[in-house]
């Protein structure tokens, strides 16, 4: 019974970090659907959203959901701009290079906001009264409460977005084949920039929920959430929304698992683990299909 | 006598001349212990710089888990030194051993993978191999080795280097090598030109992680402690960029690169945040205006200036 | 007496459910030079990879000098004796031409390891021996005063020539040319034509080609098969064919 109460307590945390990693990794797989590029600055949006938020909230006064969204809308715009200014000139260089310019990006995110923000830590403030809600014998606090629903309705507009809306089916069309959907006239620049704005939007609300749940925010903190979300979008089969939130909650549940159970020092191994497995025996991931190269 | 082994005595005696003048120097103290330290990190650079070259440029499979090999050589050498009072030498090569097994292992499973699929697994390996040592108490775990016996100087380093460079240069080019380069150049086409890609793609990760160990070891004894935050995988992040910048698939390159890098850092040591804003800015620029590198796939020897000095040095 | 060198039974092989190449039954003597022509998307290409293991097939057994190669990987096989040409050209674009050519000798060369890093034994020997018969090989195909250059800078004719000079190199009984005359003029074709005769007269080989100059395949092929819809529609000589109604049906679209 302990076990089991344990289990589901530790299930319940995997959830809301699993949510965290879901926002992330929804960018990361909208990104390399279309472009092909493992951003690596990815998780580094996530962190420069995560500093937005926190001055929104800190300078401005802002409660929380005004802040989310201001912080959505800049780092959105931050995505694009981004994408300008270092990918866009790549589009036709091999993908390695592109791949070499995505860590330059990550570094200069990580050292200019060190640069103007200083290395140390920063306490995010109380945003919500920290109260806990019983669900029978577990516990859900009133942050992951935060996380899970605004992780739910985001992915519900998300959802909106590509199925419904213009852009999100030429979204769609290109993340099939971009040369293809440019003839069907699709103006594929604009519709990587959009993904990119997206993308780097859903990363901003991530970081500020991840700032409200753990009350703590560095320059450097883009670094391992970035790459466990590539995880999970690799584990989901990379290319497919649905895949990225799934593997995102799978991620976060097993995290907590083997924090919970074995010990937090291996957290990062099982991340790492996991997706070497995953590329070993399923490269194309849980919902992808496998393809073979032409010869 | 024969053409190319002229050019190697050539090259080996003008390293010999140089390593000469800068022993006197260090001896005589007109290179103070900075200029020494640095050029120690310069040679152990070299060295993982040319043995990820070897993994990243000549084959073309593209590793981000290169400081994971680095740490088993120290660890490994460590151990050796301080539990089992062997020789330097003896944990130079337990070093490149124990840190090639382990490149083979993982690299015969791994090296399937393609292109940023493959980065992305070195880079969890790197990590895992990392996190392992974190929790080896045996070793000290995260706070660190301690009570390692200084070995390393710049003699031990500078030959080393040397050797490191001699055994690269000459597999690069050779049949072995050759099957490498085929395999960055055209997978397929490789195969089936009868080179079993499978087996060259593990050869030279092997290599490369080998040498890594080597280096490792060097680092290792360079300092009292060492500790596993030494090779996070922004350590290997830092190699790539030296070969990047010398250029992938160029001996000469990597040399410069590992030279040009840890100058820079050593000059913006005082300015951290700085040191990396100006990486980042040179490798996006590097991407944009030069891709293939300072060298691309040249070699000095190849150069005019060479050229002159060895008549016919071609090689290639 | 004529022996059988490459010998094909009742391949098939099928991608997601589409047949491409089925029940494929053919036999090459050695010494022959051999035509497979057909439309396109016919499966002469899938029937390339077989032979060369790039695809295994669902069934069927392919036998080369007496020995099943099914199962075997591409490098192997080429080990055994098979090189080929690509369609798609598949050069070490970024490479020289006379590295291109060494890089085919690999599975000829006996030093090792140990030699090669400490330049030993009989390094100096081997390469100095493929050096010089890589150089001869460009000298036959008119490549010799490029072998400095880099083979993407060559013109197109002179890369398929390369493509060949290279396949040569890997020392093969049989030769597989995935359209040799591909994107050439009716010179540069006619000049192909007299070197493949050539070749296979001066290194003995076996050769089987794909090709849809039918000027070059009827000229220079002893005996033609034909596919289409990945099936064998008929086998002979040139002029056997010419008149096969299968085969001008299949070409021309007509009622046999």
């Amino acid at each position: 019974m302990d076990f089991l109460h344990q289990f589901v307590q530790q299930l319940i945390n995997g959830v809301s970090l699993g949510s965290i990693y879901a926002l992330i990794a929804l960018g990361y797989t909208m990104i390399y659907g279309i472009i092909k590029l493992i951003n690596f600055a990815h998780g580094d949006i996530y962190m420069v959203g995560a500093y937005i938020g926190f001055f929104a909230i800190t300078r401005a006064g802002l409660s929380i959901v005004p802040a989310l969204l201001i912080s959505m809308v800049v780092t959105g715009i931050l995505g694009m701009i981004v994408e300008r200014l270092a990918y866009k000139p790549l589009r036709h260089a091999p993908r390695i290079s592109v791949l070499i310019t995505a860590i330059g990006v990550s570094f200069f995110l990580e050292y200019a906001s060190m640069y103007f923000v200083s290395p140390t830590p920063r306490t995010f403030p109380e945003v919500i009264p920290s109260v806990a809600f019983n669900v029978g014998p577990f516990i859900v606090n009133g942050q992951q409460m935060l996380i899970m629903g605004i992780t739910l309705v985001l992915m519900l507009i998300l959802t909106y977005i590509v199925q419904k809306t213009k852009l999100g089916k030429a979204m769609r069309a290109a993340s099939f084949d971009v040369e293809t959907a440019q003839l069907m006239g699709i103006n594929a620049d604009r519709v990587i920039s959009f993904t990119f704005c997206i993308g780097s939007a859903l990363a901003a609300a991530a970081g500020v929920l991840v700032g409200v749940y753990y009350n703590s925010i560095d320059p450097l903190m883009g670094i391992m959430p970035g790459l466990k979300a590539f995880v999970a979008a690799v584990l989901g089969g990379i290319g497919i929304l649905p895949g990225a939130v799934a593997g995102g909650i799978i991620l976060g549940v097993i995290e907590a698992l083997v924090s919970g159970f074995i010990s937090s020092t291996f957290r990062d191994a099982a991340a790492f683990a996991i997706l070497i497995l995953v590329l070993l025996f399923k490269p194309s991931g849980i919902f992808g299909k496998n393809t073979r190269e032409k010869v | 006598m024969n053409l190319l082994r002229k050019n190697d005595l050539i090259m080996l005696g003008l390293s010999l001349v140089i390593f000469a003048i800068l022993q006197v120097l260090i001896t005589t103290k007109v290179l103070t212990s900075f200029w020494e330290l640095n050029l120690i990190i310069i040679g152990i650079n070299v060295i993982m710089a040319v043995s990820l070259n070897l993994i990243n440029g000549y084959t073309g499979q593209f590793s981000l888990g290169h400081a994971g090999f680095m740490a088993v050589g120290a660890y490994t050498g460590v151990v050796m030194t301080t539990f089992f009072h062997l020789p330097f030498i003896v944990a130079i090569i337990a070093g490149a051993v124990l840190a090639g097994l382990l490149g083979f292992l993982i690299g015969l499973p791994t090296l399937r993978l393609r292109g940023d699929y493959l980065a992305i697994a070195t880079l969890g390996l790197g990590e895992i191999i990392r996190i392992v040592i974190m929790n080896l108490d045996y070793v000290g775990g995260a706070a660190g080795f301690k009570g390692i016996t200084h070995h390393t100087n710049f003699a031990w380093v500078f030959l080393i280097m040397l050797f490191t460079l001699f055994v690269i240069k000459n597999f690069v080019n050779s049949s072995h090598g050759r099957a490498c380069i085929a395999i960055r150049e055209n997978e397929i086409a490789a195969e089936a030109m009868g080179i079993n890609t499978t087996k060259y793609k593990v050869m030279a990760f092997t290599i490369g992680a080998a040498f890594a160990g080597v280096a490792g070891c060097l680092f290792g004894h360079n300092f009292y402690i060492i500790s596993p935050g030494s090779f996070t995988f922004l350590a290997s992040f830092n190699y790539l960029i030296m070969v990047v910048m010398g250029g992938l698939g160029s001996i000469t390159g990597s040399i410069a690169g590992a030279f040009v890098v840890t100058f820079i850092s050593a000059v913006l040591a005082p300015w951290p945040e700085f040191r990396m804003i100006i990486y980042a800015l040179a490798l996006i620029l590097l991407m944009f205006y030069r891709p293939q590198g300072l060298f691309g796939y040249m070699e000095v020897t190849s150069m005019g200036i060479f050229r002159r000095i060895f008549k016919r040095g071609h090689e290639s | 007496m004529s022996e059988v060198l490459l010998k094909a039974e009742n391949v098939s092989i099928v991608f997601g459910g589409l047949k491409a190449v089925s029940d494929f039954d053919f036999y090459i003597n050695k010494g022959e030079l051999i035509g497979l022509i057909g439309p396109n998307g016919a499966g002469k290409t899938t029937a390339f990879n077989l032979i060369t293991g790039v695809y295994q097939p669902t069934t069927g057994s392919i036998e080369f000098a007496g020995k099943s190669i099914v199962g075997k990987k591409p490098y192997e096989i080429t080990q055994r004796g098979i090189a080929r040409t690509f369609q798609n050209i598949r050069l070490f674009s970024e490479l020289t031409v006379l590295d291109n050519v060494k890089i085919a000798f690999h599975s000829h060369v006996k030093y090792g390891l140990a030699e090669t890093v400490f330049r030993v034994g009989r390094y100096f020997s081997e390469e100095k021996q493929i050096e010089e018969e890589s150089m001869k090989l460009l000298k036959i195909f008119k490549l010799d005063g490029h072998a400095y250059d880099q083979a993407k800078n060559l013109p197109y004719g002179a890369q398929r020539r390369l493509e060949i000079a290279r396949a040569l190199a890997a020392k093969p009984k049989l030769l597989l040319l995935d359209e040799p005359a591909a994107g050439m003029n009716p010179q540069e074709t006619k000049e192909l034509m007299e070197m493949i005769s050539w070749i296979r007269k001066e290194f003995g080989l076996t050769v089987l080609l794909i090709e849809h100059d039918m000027s070059l395949v009827m000229g220079i092929c002893e005996r033609i098969y034909v596919l289409e819809y990945g099936m064998i529609i008929a086998n002979g000589t040139p002029k056997e064919i010419q008149e096969n109604p299968e085969v001008i049906r299949a070409y021309l679209g007509g009622e046999a």
